[in-house]
C-alpha cells in the first residue's frame, strides 16, 4: 500500500489512513457476515462461538437442515472476542443473522431497546411445551421488564475452581475452603515452583470471575444488583473495596502464573497451565470442561481434573452455595429478518433444539443442558461427576448472577474489565476504581 | 533531473489529462474524504452503534479530551513513534546502502530481509505472542531464562517488544526503499571520491547521506506517519494491554468505538487522529525544505 506514494500525496494519504480506520472495520464487519449467510434467498442465518459447543451446534443445525430441507440454516462460527464486537456492528448496520446468539442481561437489553430484537413472550404462550422444557430459573434471564427476547440455547456454565489433583497431592495440599486456607496455599506452591493460580489476564474477562465471586462471598448477591440497577454510587458498597484489597493482596502474594497478563483465555492457555501441572489451580467458566475433555482427555479421563466451590469469606453475608456465571446462552430471534427466516428460527427452536440427540450431544461434550428431567442421562455419562456437580450447583443456588460484564451495559462493562486489568496490575487502588466505575454508573 | 527546461517543463504540465486521475479520485472521495465527513458529524453525536443516532454537542469532544486514557493513549503513541524512528531508521538504512551493491550474496540476503513484508500483520502478531510466551514460548521451550520473561505482560517492557515487533516487519519496507535511493546515486561520484582518495565511510557520509536526503524524509514520514496507524499488529499481539500499557490512539479509538460502543467518542478520536496525522506530516515535508525539486546533486 505504501511504496508508490510521492511525497505531495503524504498529508491525503495521512487522511486516508486514518478516517479509513474507522470505515474499513466497518466495512469489514459488515461485509463478510451477509455475504456468507446468503446461501439461499430466505433461509435464516445463524451465528455461533468456536469452542466446546461448536461441534455439538453443528451437528445440530446439519441434522435440521437435512430433515428440513425448505427451511434451512446456514451456521458460521466466530471466536468469542471477535463475535462480540462484530455482531453489534452487524446487528447496528441492518445486516445481522436471523439468530443472534447472546448472554442475555445489558447487552441484550440495549438491543430490545433498540427495537433489533424479537418478542417471543407470544411465541411460549403459543408453544407450552418449548416453555416447560426450561429449568425456570434459567428462562428468566431472556426476560426485560417483563417480555422474553431470548430463549437458553445450550448448557448451565457457573464459575467453578478447578484444581489439578497430581500437583496436590505433589505439593502435600488441601482444597481450599476458605480464603485464609487459599492464601496459605500460596506460598506452599511458589515453593514447590508451581503457580498457585493460573488466570487468562489477557482476555480480561476471566479477572472478573474473582471480584464476582469474592464480591458475592462478602456482600452476596445484592450487591452487585444494586450495581446492575444503576443506583447511584452502588460500587462504593465496601464489599467491593475489600474484594479489590484481597485481590491486589493475592496479586502481591504471587498467587497468579508468571506472565498472567499476557496469558489470553481464547487460546485456551490457561487451563492448559494447569493440566499441565504448571499451576494448581485456575477460575473458569463451566465451559472449559468441555475443552479440556478434548486437549487433556487423559488428565480428564483419569479422573485429575479437581473442581470445587469458589472459598468463603470469614464474616462474609453471602450464601457458599450461591453461584455466579452464565446461567445460559441465548438465541434471540432478529426483529430485521424476514418473515419467512423468522419461521424457519422459530421451527428450530421448537423442534431442531434440544431434541434427544442434541440434548444427547450437549452431555457427550461435557455440558449441561438448561432443560429439565436429565438427571438420568447425566448419570449415565462418564462424566457425570462433573455433570452432576455442575446441574446440582445450578439448581441449588439460591442465587445465580449472570457474568457482569454481559449484565452491565456495554460501555460500563467495558470501563469496569479495564479498571479491573489495572486493579491486578497494581496499577490503581480499589478506591480509584470504585471512583471510576460510579462515574458509570447510568451510562 | 536538473536540467528541465522551460518547455518541457510545459509539456509535463499539459501532458496527461487531469482526468486520468478521476477513477482514484472518486474512490478516494468514497471511502476516505465521505467517511471522514462521517465522523466528524459523528463526533458530535452520542450513538451506541444501534439505537438512533442523537445531536449531543461538544460532549463527545469533552469526554474526550477530560478522560486521562486519551492523554496516556497519546503518549503511547509518541513513544511508540520516537523508538520506531530510532531502531528503523539507522537499520534500514544501513542494510538498505549494504543491499543496494551488485553482489550476488547481498542479493539473495534482500530478498531473505524481504521476507516479513510479505507476512500480515496478524499473522505476525500470532507468531510473536506464541513465542513471546512465558510459559510456553521460546525460552521455556529452549531452557533459556533469558528468553522467558513477561515479554507481553509487564507494563515497562512491553512496549519496546512491541517497537521491536513493528520494526521487524516494517524494516524490510524502509529498506527497500533505501535500497532504491542509493541505487539513484551516480556511480561518477564514488568514483571520483576514490580519485580524491575518499574511503568508504568518508564515501557514506559525504556522498551517500547527502544524496539521499529525500529519500530519507520520504522514508522518516513513512515511519512517523505510519506510527499512527499501527493498529492490527498491536491489537493482536497485546489487545492494548497490559492495563493501558500499549493503548495507541488508534487502538483507543477501536476500543471505544466498538468495544465500549461509543461511537461518538471514537469518531472524535479519529478526528484527532487524522488532524495529528496531516500536522506531522506537513511538518516533516517543511522540514525537507520548499525548494524540494532542487538538484540533489549539490549536496555532493
Amino acid at each position: 500500500m505504501e511504496p508508490q506514494m510521492k511525497n505531495r500525496t503524504f498529508g491525503r494519504a495521512a487522511m486516508a489512513f486514518s478516517a479509513a480506520a474507522i470505515s474499513i472495520s466497518l466495512a469489514a464487519c459488515g461485509s463478510s457476515g451477509p455475504a456468507g449467510t446468503a446461501a439461499s434467498a430466505d433461509s435464516a442465518s445463524m451465528w455461533g462461538l468456536t469452542g466446546g459447543n461448536q461441534p455439538v451446534l453443528q451437528k445440530s443445525v446439519t441434522d435440521w437442515n437435512s430433515a428440513h430441507p425448505d427451511s434451512t440454516i446456514k451456521l458460521d462460527f466466530f471466536a468469542n472476542d471477535a463475535y462480540k464486537t462484530k455482531v453489534r456492528t452487524a446487528v447496528g448496520a441492518g445486516q445481522g443473522p436471523t439468530f443472534i446468539y447472546g448472554w442475555g442481561g445489558g447487552v441484550l437489553k440495549s438491543y430490545v431497546d433498540a427495537g433489533q430484537v424479537d418478542d417471543l413472550s407470544g411465541y411460549l404462550k403459543d408453544n407450552p411445551d418449548v416453555k416447560d422444557r426450561y429449568l425456570p430459573a434459567v428462562l428468566k434471564n431472556g426476560v426485560i421488564d417483563g417480555k422474553t427476547y431470548a430463549l437458553p440455547n445450550n448448557n448451565v456454565q457457573p464459575v467453578v475452581l478447578y484444581f489439578n489433583k497430581d500437583v496436590f497431592a505433589k505439593v502435600g495440599a488441601e482444597v481450599p475452603k476458605t480464603w485464609d486456607e487459599l492464601m496459605a496455599l500460596v506460598p506452599k506452591f511458589k515453593d514447590a515452583g508451581i503457580a498457585p493460580f493460573s488466570l487468562g489476564g489477557q482476555s480480561r474477562w476471566p479477572d472478573l470471575m474473582w471480584l464476582e465471586y469474592l464480591v458475592e462471598r462478602i456482600g452476596g448477591p445484592e450487591v452487585f444488583a444494586n450495581i446492575a440497577a444503576n443506583k447511584p454510587n452502588a460500587w462504593s458498597d465496601p464489599a467491593v473495596t475489600e474484594s479489590l484489597t484481597k485481590i491486589q493482596q493475592l496479586v502481591d502474594a504471587g498467587g497468579f502464573a508468571n506472565g498472567f497478563s499476557s496469558i489470553a483465555a481464547d487460546s485456551n492457555a490457561d487451563q492448559a497451565l494447569m493440566y499441565t501441572g504448571k499451576a494448581a489451580m485456575i477460575l473458569q467458566g463451566g465451559w472449559i470442561y468441555q475443552s479440556m475433555k478434548k486437549d487433556a482427555a487423559d488428565f480428564v479421563k483419569s479422573g485429575k481434573l479437581g473442581f470445587t466451590t469458589f472459598p468463603t469469606v470469614s464474616g462474609g453475608k453471602g450464601d457458599p452455595a450461591n453461584v455466579v456465571g452464565n446461567p445460559s446462552n441465548f438465541w434471540s430471534v432478529s426483529a430485521k429478518a424476514t418473515e419467512g427466516q423468522k419461521k424457519a428460527a422459530l421451527e428450530y427452536v421448537k423442534n431442531g433444539m434440544f431434541s434427544d440427540s442434541n440434548i444427547q450431544g450437549l452431555i457427550d461434550s461435557g455440558a449441561v443442558p438448561v432443560v429439565k428431567g436429565i438427571e438420568g442421562k447425566l448419570a449415565a455419562s462418564p462424566d457425570k461427576d462433573f455433570l452432576s456437580y455442575v446441574y446440582g450447583m445450578a439448581k441449588n443456588a439460591p442465587s445465580f448472577t449472570l457474568s457482569w460484564d454481559q449484565a452491565l451495559s456495554p460501555a460500563q462493562g467495558d470501563a469496569m474489565l479495564a479498571n479491573l486489568d489495572q486493579i491486578f496490575l497494581k496499577k490503581i487502588t480499589p478506591g480509584q476504581f470504585v471512583d471510576t466505575m460510579n462515574a458509570t454508573i447510568g451510562k | 533531473m536538473s536540467t528541465t527546461s522551460g518547455s518541457s517543463r510545459r509539456a509535463l504540465q499539459t501532458g496527461p489529462s487531469g482526468w486520468l486521475a478521476a477513477p482514484a479520485l472518486a474512490f478516494f472521495a468514497l471511502f476516505a474524504i465521505i467517511p471522514l465527513f462521517g465522523v466528524l458529524f459523528l463526533s458530535f453525536t452520542s450513538w451506541d452503534g444501534l439505537g438512533e443516532i442523537k445531536m449531543d454537542g461538544l460532549s463527545s469532544w469533552t469526554t474526550v479530551l477530560t478522560d486521562p486514557v486519551t492523554g496516556n493513549a497519546l503518549l503511547v503513541t509518541a513513544k511508540i513513534m520516537f523508538f520506531s524512528f530510532i531502531v528503523q531508521a539507522p537499520i534500514s538504512l544501513l542494510l538498505g546502502v549494504f543491499t543496494a551493491a551488485g553482489q550476488k550474496y547481498r542479493a539473495a540476503l534482500a530478498v531473505l530481509y524481504f521476507v516479513p513484508l510479505l507476512l500480515s500483520s496478524a499473522a505476525v502478531a500470532i507468531a510473536f505472542k506464541a513465542l513471546l510466551d512465558p510459559n510456553f514460548g521460546l525460552g521455556a521451550g529452549l531452557g533459556l531464562p533469558f528468553l522467558a520473561q513477561d515479554w507481553l505482560g509487564d507494563s515497562d517492557l512491553v512496549l519496546f517488544v512491541v517497537v521491536f515487533v513493528i520494526a521487524w516487519q516494517f524494516v524490510p519496507f524502509h529498506t527497500l526503499i533505501y535500497q532504491g535511493g542509493v541505487r539513484q546515486i551516480p556511480a561518477s561520484l564514488y568514483e571520483a571520491a576514490q580519485i580524491d582518495g575518499a574511503g568508504r565511510v568518508q564515501q557514506f557520509f559525504n556522498i551517500t547521506l547527502p544524496q539521499m536526503k529525500y529519500t530519507i524524509i520520504t522514508s522518516s514520514t513513512l515511519m512517523v506517519v505510519g506510527s499512527l496507524a499501527y493498529f492490527d499488529l498491536v491489537f493482536v499481539l497485546t489487545g492494548g494491554g497490559p492495563g493501558y500499557a500499549t493503548r495507541l490512539l488508534p487502538l483507543h479509538m477501536y476500543l471505544t468505538g466498538f468495544k465500549a460502543n461509543d461511537m461518538g467518542a471514537a469518531s472524535a478520536l479519529g478526528v484527532m487522529l487524522v488532524v495529528i496525522g496531516l500536522a506531522l506530516a506537513l511538518l516533516l515535508q517543511r522540514l525537507g525544505g520548499k525548494n524540494r525539486n532542487a538538484s540533489q546533486m549539490e549536496g555532493a
